[in-house]
Formats: C-alpha cells, structure tokens, sequence
C-alpha cells in the first residue's frame, strides 16, 4: 500500500500537463478550429517559462510568460486560418516544427540550467495517510488545472457565450446570420487555446522536470490533441483520460522496480495503445462521437462570402 | 545569449580563415584537432565530461594544437558528415564521442587516410581509427560501498538507460560492492529507454524511492535522478559529472570519468609522430575513472573505507568482477580469477542481488 500514494501523486502530476493542454485544444475545436501547433506551443511555452523564472526567480511569472508565448503564437496562428484562410492543419504542423526549432535555438544557454524543486503542499490536508502524500502535497498548478476543468463544463455547458462558442463550432454561417462576429470569436478561443497549451509548455519545463532540454515535452502536445478525441470533446473525460495517459506511464516503472518481467519497451507502448483501443471501441458507436464532435471542426469561415 | 552562442559563432569562422592562416604559418602551425559531441555540453553529464577534456588538452598543449567541436550531434547519417565536415578542414586528430559514432567514423577514416580518429566507446579499431573507454565500473563498485554502508532500508534504486554489457557493467558493480559490506542489500532497476530524458527520469527514480529506496542512482545524462533525491530527502550516487550543485544534501557520491590526460596523450603521440592505433579502457588507476565529490553525508571512515578499497583496485588486489561470480538467477558465470575484457563487453547478466529480471534475457 506504501507504493500506492506515490504512484497516484505521479500519476496525477504526469497527466497535468497532457489536461492543461487538452483543455486548451478543446475550446479550440468547440470553435471550430484545430490547432496540431500544440507540440510547438508548448515547446516555446517551455522554454521561455523557465528562462523566464530563472532571470526573476519567480515561478508564477514564469507561468504567465509561458501563458503569454503561448498566446502569441496561438494569435499568429489564428492570424493566418481565420483571417488569410490557410489550411488549418497544414498552419498547426508548421507551428508544431516552427515551436520545435525555435525552442531549441532558444533555449541554447539554458541547458543544465535547474531550478530548486519547492515542496507543496495544503495545510492539514497533507497530513492525512496515504490520501495527504497521493493527493494535497501538488504543485497548485495541479489544483489550478482541476479548477479550470470544471469552469469549463460550466462555461459550455450552463452559459451564453459557451452556447454562442459552441455554435460558432457547429455551424459559422448561422451564426454569423444572427450578429455574431465568428472570425473574433474563434480568435478568442484560439487565445485561450495558446495560453493553455503555453500552461502545460511551463508546467514541463518548471515543475515536472524541473529543467529545460531540447524537445522535452517529448510528444505529450500530440497526445493532448489525440485526448480531446478520446475524451469525445468533453472536459470531464479528457481529465479522466490525461490521468489514465499519465498513470499508465508511472505504472510501468513502478511494475518494473518491482520487478515484475514484462518488457519496459511494451510498457512503454501502452499509452498509445490504450488511445488507439478507445478510439476504435469509440468509434463503433458512432452517435458517441457524432454528438460531441462539433460538425465544422476544421473549416474555415469566411464572413465575406 | 552569449559565451555558448559566441564560442559556436567562432568555432564556425575560425574554421574558414584558419585554413588560409596555417599555409602562411608554415612548419609553426598547430595541430588541429576537432571533437564531435552526442548532445549539447550543457553543466554536467557525459558530453560536458568530454569537453572538460578537451579544456585540459588545450591548456596542457598551448598553442601546439587547435580544437574545434561540434555539439549536439545525433548518431546516424549527420555524424557521418559532421565527422568529414572536420576532416576536410583540416582536424588532423578526431574525437568521436559517442558508441553511435562508430561506423560512420570508420566511413570518413578510411576516405582520410591520413587523419587519426579515436571512438569513445567502441570496439571497432582501423589503422588510423582507435578506441577508448573508461572502466567506470571500478568506481561503481567504490559507490556500492558507500550506499551499503549508508542505506537503512536495504534497498538501492538504479535508474538505467538501456541494458546493454556498458549499463549492465555499472549495476553489477555496484551492486557487488553494495553487497561486500551489507549481504542483505537488494538493488531496483528501472529501465526508462532513454540516455537523456529528465522528466522519465525523474518519474523513475520517484517510483524507485516510493518502493524504499533510500539511495538512488543513474546511469542516464541528466542530473533529475540527483534531483528527485534531494527533494525527497534521501540519498543519491551521480554519475558522469560531480552533481553537488544539484543535490547538495543528497549526493554521497559521485562516478566521474576523465578524458583530459588521455586526449593530451593522444595529441602528443600525433605531434611526434609516434601516434598509434589501440585500444585503451582505463579505470582509476590511469585516471580515468574516480570516486569523488562525497557528500556531507558520508562519514569519515567510511570515505576512509572507501580510499582504502580505491587503493587496493589501484594496485590490482581487487576487482569489482572476481569469481566467484554468481547471476541472479543462481548461475555460477565465473569460477574464479577476474572477469576478462571480452567477459565484460558482453555482460548481459544481472549479478547476485538486483531485483528483477533483464528485459532482453528469455
């Protein structure tokens, strides 16, 4: 049971990130737009949050900067499909390989470079066995994170701007018939999208690491983007999903310290072969994913047409 | 932005004009020599080890020689032209690094017949192509020591990269010297398939320390393994580089290797002209490989333990890999005597004491 607490507290702490950035993207795709830069974005977001915080020793300035970066390519992206009308995923893999290299390049005298790892924890909460050390001893990022995810059920779910976002993702031309201005909101969604992915870039490079090395979100922006799918564009799944991803990882460790023979390199192809598995039972029952999924996901809108 | 950003910049530009210098320079011009590096030199690990020697070259030879290197290289079909790159512009000495370098420098060798390479970690030699490598495991062993003696759960956790004879190497031999002074010590590995990816590792040594290990260490290149202990409060072995900086509470210990007085040597042998190729693993006796940076931890007579040990393997009355020599799974690998080279290059065993079974064992 010892080796239970710190299994979830990893878990939780690995699937962080993978959350932060779904989250992001779903907004993104509820608008209609899809954004493959994900891996890009929080690449820059990465770097620049922790050059950030080691220059002002601050971590929270650090997030912002990394929020911010991620915004400013998010912005840049939205720039050129919303309002040139490039291919959406053409645009998002350029971003993800422009985020790559630029944060490389960025991020050439930071290499090495480590920040002290703080300690957290909720007063009293911590204190309890098992649950305090699995649960209350996290970064308040991980608390953040839960946060957001519920503001956004709500926020689609029991507000008007999360029905005129959603209608926007359904269908642009009815909504630009009744007033809407679909080009800003997309914008807006895709602002959002950024600062989230820019939060997830920030939370690799300065809480889970903590370091910066080249291409260390390793892949985790793409397995964002296949999560909003697996998580049938809903928010309570895709924070179900981001701390499945997350715990079937730390559980391959945790199997072999304990030894148990199974190959490490199975272990490894676990999680994209769970992702796989659930996209194909999903996809049997077709109406699951019809429902959710928002009908012009990857079109673009032009209002003088 | 700076001294990193400046040093490439120059490293580029001095390669042109240095060319159209040294026909002026005469019989005076230095010996060139270029280095190519597997990841960036970045503030510890193997690669920033590398360099260090190369510094010690340089001061050691003055302005007998010249370096130049390339970082960040991957293994595969850029080594090969990076490699030539440094050839045509005239290195006539080239340090390869990396194990992946090694049939692409045999490539450019023997297009440069006149050049001489030397391949870290290879076993692949040609006329003008030698191999290098540090018996490591030797300090392993020195470090085994140090974590029986300071361990109270009896448990060490190893965070692996790939279980190949070179990784293999380092667990046994700290498992051995592990359990020389504390029969009851077991030894957890976690194999994250990766030479350098802080945030597995990280995950990896967590998962070991939450299984009770109380002293971890890593044969990876990146200091997270030092980290992650020094943040849960327990205790850690470094490897590759002195990771003090990273775990100043942590660190016991750490296994460093040495290039400096080795690469001088080899610069040497070209200037006079007497440079051959060969083959050299050489461990702490040639310096090459050391137990060093203890921590405040670590008690004095245990440190004394230790130097006592250091000294015994020096003059050849101990050896990490002695018969008799038993796997973990009961199988006697060697009666008695000392475990040859050839035995070594292809250790694919765990020894008496690690947990678990090898991923690549049926």
């Amino acid at each position: 049971m010892d080796a239970l607490a710190p299994l979830l507290a990893s878990a939780i702490n690995a699937g962080t990130p993978l959350m932060l950035a779904a989250l992001g993207l779903l907004i993104n795709e509820k608008s209609g737009v899809i954004n493959l830069g994900s891996e890009g974005m929080m690449l820059v977001a990465a770097v620049i949050g922790f050059a950030v915080t080691l220059h002002s020793g601050s971590v929270a300035v650090g997030f912002m900067a990394g929020a911010i970066s991620g915004m400013v390519l998010a912005g840049f992206f939205a720039w050129l499909t919303v309002w040139l009308g490039a291919n959406q995923v053409a645009t998002g893999l350029a971003l993800s390989l422009f985020g790559a290299g630029a944060s490389a390049y960025i991020g050439i005298d930071y290499v090495g470079e480590t920040l002290q790892g703080g300690r957290y924890g909720i007063p009293l909460l911590e204190d309890i066995p098992l649950l305090g050390t699995a649960l209350f001893r996290q970064h308040p990022m991980v608390y953040f994170s839960l946060v957001l995810c519920a503001a956004i059920i709500w926020f689609l779910n029991r507000t008007r701007a999360g029905l005129i976002l959603r209608a926007v993702g359904e269908s642009p031309s009815s909504a630009h018939s009744l007033g809407y201005d679909v080009r800003r909101i997309r914008l807006a969604a895709l602002l959002f999208g950024g600062a989230c992915c820019g939060l997830a870039g920030a939370f690799m490079s300065l809480v889970y690491t903590p370091m910066w090395v080249e291409d260390m979100v390793a892949g985790r922006g793409w397995i964002a983007l296949a999560l909003t799918t697996f998580a049938t564009w809903r928010p309570a799944r895709v924070l179900a999903g981001a701390y499945l991803f997350g715990g079937i990882t730390i559980l391959t460790y945790h199997m072999q310290a304990l030894g148990v023979p199974i190959a490490s390199q199975l272990l490894s192809m676990l999680p994209y072969l769970a992702t796989v598995l659930v996209l194909v039972l999903i996809s049997r029952n077709a109406s699951w994913i019809r429902l959710n999924m928002p009908a012009s996901l990857g079109k673009n809108f032009n209002p003088n047409t | 932005m700076s001294a990193n950003f400046l040093r490439k910049a120059l490293c580029v530009m001095a390669a042109v004009p240095a060319m159209a210098m040294s026909a002026a320079a005469g019989a005076q011009e230095p010996l060139k020599v270029g280095f190519v590096y597997v990841s960036p030199i970045g503030e510890a690990g193997w690669t920033w080890q590398q360099d260090t020697g190369r510094k010690e070259m340089e001061a050691a030879l003055g302005n007998k020689v010249k370096t130049t290197y390339v970082e960040d290289v991957p293994e595969g079909a850029d080594a090969e032209r990076v490699i030539r790159d440094l050839a045509q512009q005239g290195n006539k000495l080239i340090f390869t690094t990396s194990f992946g370098y090694m049939n692409p420098t045999l490539k450019v060798a023997r297009q440069f017949p006149d050049v001489k390479f030397v391949h870290s970690t290879g076993y692949k030699t040609a006329a003008n192509v030698a191999t290098t490598n540090s018996r490591f495991y030797e300090a392993r062993y020195l470090a085994g020591i140090i974590a029986g003696k300071m361990t109270k759960s009896n448990v060490a956790g190893y965070v692996g990269a790939f279980p190949i004879p070179e990784v293999l190497q380092g667990i046994n031999a700290f498992t051995r010297g592990m359990r020389s002074v504390n029969p009851k010590a077991e030894v957890r590995v976690i194999w994250v398939n990766s030479w350098f990816d802080p945030g597995k590792e990280r995950d990896a040594a967590l998962a070991l320390i939450g299984q009770g290990a109380d002293v971890v260490t890593h044969h990876t290149d990146s200091t997270a393994t030092v980290q992650a202990a020094e943040e849960k409060g327990k205790y850690a072995v470094a490897y590759h580089s002195d990771m003090k900086r990273f775990g100043p509470h942590a660190q016991l210990a750490a296994v460093t290797h040495h290039w400096g007085k080795y690469f001088t040597k080899e610069a040497q042998d070209v200037l006079n002209g007497t440079w051959k190729s060969d083959s050299t693993w050489g461990g702490i006796k040639e310096g090459m490989a050391a137990i060093e940076g203890f921590g405040p931890a670590v008690p004095a007579e245990l440190k004394q333990l230790v130097l006592d040990k250091q000294a015994e393997i020096v003059a050849g009355t101990l050896a990490p890999f002695a018969g008799p020599l038993k796997d973990n799974e009961g199988k006697v690998r060697l009666e008695s005597g000392v475990l040859d080279d050839a035995g070594l290059n292809k250790m694919n065993y765990y020894v008496e004491g690690v947990a678990g079974k090898l991923p690549t064992s049926k």
